[in-house]
């Protein structure tokens, strides 16, 4: 995929990680993005205009105003104090996501692509029939297990997405495995977990980043979902997909409503796609020379 | 080329097999005692062994399994534990609605993904090219039920041209029918499509840097018609493994828009199954959407073949 970039040339000098030579416009578009999230939830802790919880019916479904920037919601929910809580819940179900899935895809993966073909066949089949199970729909029965809440949306997208994990773990491991030095590190008696650790997984690292960007995307979308069907974070939790399911009563009379969660949650998977697509511009080349 | 066919046969059943396994392992071991839960914690323990009982849940876990993979090649599902009704008449009932709307958002999906590929790709550089790449890439991030209620607000609030919610099936009228079938095949077909476009982007792109593109041009063809004579086939290759993913993708897509629109698919069952905590209806449809991204799958690996000759020669 091409970079694109949505934003106008930015020359703000934000400091985007390993930016090489030429600020990449769609990794900084994505990095800017991304951290107005971050800044929405580290704020959150400390400062709110109003309490997202505060139930208040005096002053529901008011419009935008100089007291609540974006209005109140049916709750007479503070609108804008709602959005800035609901990145807390966004992206404690990513990380969680993505950390889960990694954890389980990632050694599947170095086991895959470092055991040889038989282990490597074996793998991989399960890892198709795993990716037959859509991780909404994975989402979905555990919800039906176990009651739908955010603790069960994130592992049930993390095991759901683990599969992408593993894929490209063991294609970044396969290419690693024809190096000199893992030879060099088998010859001087070095074991398979040494390699594992200190050779494979750094040098598959710069792909995992990427996947962990395009799964996050992924986990915001899918929680986004799961709580607008009622199965993801339960009241009175900020969320913004439950903001979506809450402001569909009042679709006719209020449809603005919609349109502030809508641009809270499609600007985030924005800024982790466009980050995701920026790191692989910038980190390929460096990949395709070494290893 | 038969034996590759029977290779692949094979391993489709073997992996819906074990598919059977998980979805049943998942849904029948780890609720515990289902009996239990519908009876409350106050039944008495004689009330939830005859429920069990009755259920068949007191069984040994093989027998059950292996009844339940037994019926499901006789067509029968088991039965509701809240409807009383057939499993498997509700889950083709509704499985019809789904179909109807998930071809129409493929096809929506598709006339949209291949001109706006082709013109990004040749718009490369080019500010259009730019603008087409930078919408997609917008559209990718918008989740397909935020899509739906915004083309609610647009068509249904606004414009007053098309119903907010409901669903006329095809024999009650067909106007209704298109007037209902139109925004949610719209909602998941305009974000499908704009996933694909991107991946139409970049098989045209790489396909006009090949050789033949070049010896065609040379013949005098312009660049569009040595894509389509020559170029097109060749792109397809790619673009047909992600339509095939996107084709699973939006069966699971279309459990959120069908829920958004009222419309009476195998999601809406799935989400109402959710609620009834209907284990047995929800195993039965999980099992069902699984079988079909397997079928899908299965499908997109034979039709390489067809599409492209070099691969009916290899293993």
């Amino acid at each position: 995929m091409t970079a694109v970039s949505l934003l106008p040339d930015n020359q703000s000098g934000t400091d985007s990680g390993p930016v090489r030579r030429r600020a990449n416009p769609t990794l900084v578009a994505g990095a800017v993005l991304v951290g107005l999230v971050v800044l929405a939830c580290v704020v959150s802790f400390f400062w709110l205009p109003y309490d997202p919880t505060a139930v208040d019916v005096t002053i529901r479904l008011r419009g935008p105003s100089g007291l609540h920037w974006l209005g109140t919601d049916s709750f007479g929910h503070d609108i804008a104090s709602v959005i800035i809580a609901g990145s807390r819940t966004t992206l404690l179900v990513g990380v969680v996501a993505v950390a889960v899935a990694a954890v389980i895809g990632v050694p599947i993966g170095i086991v895959a692509g470092s055991s040889g073909y038989r282990a490597d066949t074996w793998l991989m089949r399960w890892n198709d029939i795993m990716q037959a199970f859509p991780a909404l729909l994975l989402a979905i029965t555990f919800g039906a297990i176990w009651g739908g809440s955010a603790v069960t949306a994130m592992f049930a997208l993390g095991i759901g997405t683990a599969p992408a994990f593993a894929r490209v773990t063991r294609s970044g491991t396969l290419q690693v495995m024809s190096r000199e030095y893992i030879l060099a590190a088998r010859a001087s008696g070095r074991g398979w977990w040494f390699t594992a650790v200190r050779h494979i997984l750094p040098n598959v690292g710069g792909v995992l980043i990427v996947q962990a960007s395009v799964n996050f995307a992924v986990a915001v979308l899918a929680e986004a979902a799961l709580s607008y069907l009622g199965l993801g974070t339960p009241a009175p939790t900020p969320s913004w997909g439950r903001m979506l399911q809450e402001s569909q009563t009042y679709v006719f009379s209020d449809p603005l409503l919609i349109v502030w969660p809508g641009c809270a949650i499609a600007l985030t998977v924005l800024g982790f796609n466009l980050l995701g697509d920026g790191l692989r511009d910038v980190l390929d080349p460096r990949l395709e020379r070494e290893g | 080329m038969a034996i590759r066919l029977i290779r692949r046969a094979a391993l489709f059943v073997l992996t819906l097999l074990v598919a059977s396994i998980v979805v049943f392992g998942l849904l029948a071991i780890l609720p515990g005692d289902v009996a239990r839960t519908m009876l409350g914690v106050d039944a008495t323990p004689q009330a939830v062994a005859a429920l069990r009982n009755e259920m068949g849940l007191d069984r040994p876990l093989v027998v059950r399994y292996l009844e339940w993979v037994g019926g499901m090649l006789h067509g029968d599902l088991g039965t509701s534990y809240v409807t009383h009704q057939p499993v498997a008449a509700a889950v083709s009932d509704h499985l019809q609605v789904s179909l109807i709307l998930v071809i129409s958002a493929m096809i929506i999906a598709i006339c949209v993904a291949l001109p706006v590929g082709v013109f990004a790709a040749y718009g490369q550089g080019r500010i259009s090219g730019a603008v087409l790449s930078a919408l997609s890439q917008l559209a990718v991030a918008v989740p397909g039920f935020l899509a739906g209620l915004l083309l609610v607000i647009v068509f249904a609030v606004t414009l007053h041209w098309l119903p907010a919610s409901g669903w006329v099936a095809p024999i009650e009228g067909f106007g209704d029918f298109l007037r209902h079938l139109l925004l949610p095949a719209l909602s998941l077909g305009l974000i499908q499509g704009a996933i694909l476009s991107r991946y139409v982007r970049s098989a045209v792109l790489d396909i006009m840097r090949e050789d033949f593109m070049r010896t065609a041009r040379s013949k005098g063809l312009t660049p569009f018609r040595a894509l389509i004579r020559h170029g097109l086939r060749n792109a397809l290759i790619p673009v047909l493994t992600i339509t095939g993913i996107e084709l699973a993708a939006l069966f699971v897509g279309a459990i959120v828009i069908e829920s958004v629109f009222v419309v009476p698919g195998i999601g809406s069952l799935l989400v109402q199954s959710v609620q009834n905590r209907d284990l047995i209806q929800i195993q039965g449809i999980v099992m069902v959407i699984v079988a079909i991204v397997l079928v899908i799958n299965l499908l997109v690996d034979l039709l390489y073949a067809v599409i492209d000759p070099r691969l009916r020669t290899s293993r």
